[in-house]
């Protein structure tokens, strides 16, 4: 007898996202509800959401959420991480977010080694605000504000290797969410990220390499090899910090 | 046996999962779901493993894995 093998997980539903076709933000999620799911601590868990194409998943999963502004998913999240301490405490940012206009709130969290686990959605632009550049952005790439170049912008941040160095932080690591192989080694670092969370009371950055197709004007089916020749030379995938 | 199911409702016609099947068993279909998009079909059905690597692909989670 068959029996289904894979699926939507428990606490996410069948609603069509308006995400635009081939957006990694719903490999992203499913990969926090599964984590979740597998360590029991959906119901436990609070996820915090800034401004940005993230917002495009409400109603489509069931874990306790919040909003914030722009850029303050990670501050907002420390508020909740040190009135709450039992809980699962998320802050799932994008790179126009995270690494861009709210960098600070992000490297000050992390720090300060709250007890909460910053996940963030790195496709190099900003994505609902427009397509402009994030400091993420590829030497060479071309947003809606410009072109990259070394001498004007200086080359892309990496903000997970920052962290890496910090004391506080548990667990870093950085993935890709382009081939299945690439989604399977995002959950494995999904689960030990919160997992170091919750056992061990300390913080954990994990950052997800995503397609926006619509920002960098490639067709989605060719974003696979786009990524492949242009984010990974440049943002290698592996974990920087494990605490187990 | 093995056999996956399609949301065609959901399905974006991104393609992405068409890269991930070893066999190339996936397509875009000629005709159209309700939002106007072509939608993933299965040539060879026979053929299926069960892999799970088209409904990992998708980040829709458009296909349903059976085994
Ligand atoms: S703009 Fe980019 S990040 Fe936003 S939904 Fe579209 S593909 Fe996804
Ligand atoms: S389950 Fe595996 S063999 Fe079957 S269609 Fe999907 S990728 Fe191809
Ligand atoms: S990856 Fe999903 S949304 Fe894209 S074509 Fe395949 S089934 Fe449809």
């Amino acid at each position: 007898m068959e029996q289904k093998i894979y699926g939507l997980p428990e606490g996410m539903n069948d609603k069509k996202t308006s995400f635009c076709p081939g957006c990694s933000h719903m490999a992203a999620y499913r990969t926090i509800v599964e984590s979740l799911n597998e360590l029991n601590e959906r119901d436990n868990a609070v996820i915090v959401r800034p401004i940005g194409c993230s917002l495009n998943a409400d109603y489509s999963f069931d874990i306790h959420a919040i909003q914030s502004m722009h850029g303050r998913a990670s501050a907002v999240a420390t508020g909740v991480a040190r009135m709450h301490p039992e809980k699962t405490v998320l802050a799932y940012q994008g790179d126009g977010d995270a690494h861009s206009i709210g960098i600070a709130e992000c490297l000050y969290a992390a720090n300060r080694g709250e007890k909460m686990t910053c996940i963030v959605i790195n496709n190099s632009v900003y994505g609902m605000t427009g397509g402009q550049m994030s400091g993420t952005t590829l030497l060479g790439q071309r947003t809606t504000t410009g072109i990259r170049e070394f001498d004007n912008q200086g080359a892309p941040i990496h903000v997970a290797e920052m962290i890496a160095q910090l004391e506080a932080p548990g667990y870093v690591a950085r993935a890709a969410l382009y081939t299945p192989k690439d989604i399977m080694q995002a959950k494995k670092f999904m689960v030990k990220a919160l997992r170091c969370q919750k056992e061990l009371g300390k913080y954990s950055y994990i950052e997800l390499l995503s397609f926006c197709p619509t920002n960098w004007g490639v067709k989605p089916v060719d974003c696979i090899k786009y990524a492949q020749e242009n984010v990974l030379p440049v943002y290698p995938v592996g974990e920087l910090k494990t605490c187990f | 046996m093995a056999h996956i199911e399609v949301a065609k409702e959901r399905c974006k016609a991104c393609e992405l999962c068409t890269t991930a099947c070893p066999f190339g068993l996936l397509r875009l279909s000629d005709d159209y779901n309700s939002a106007g998009d072509h939608y993933i079909v299965q040539d060879n059905p026979e053929k299926c493993i069960g892999c799970k690597l088209c409904a990992i692909q998708c980040p829709d989670t458009v296909i349903e894995v059976y085994k």
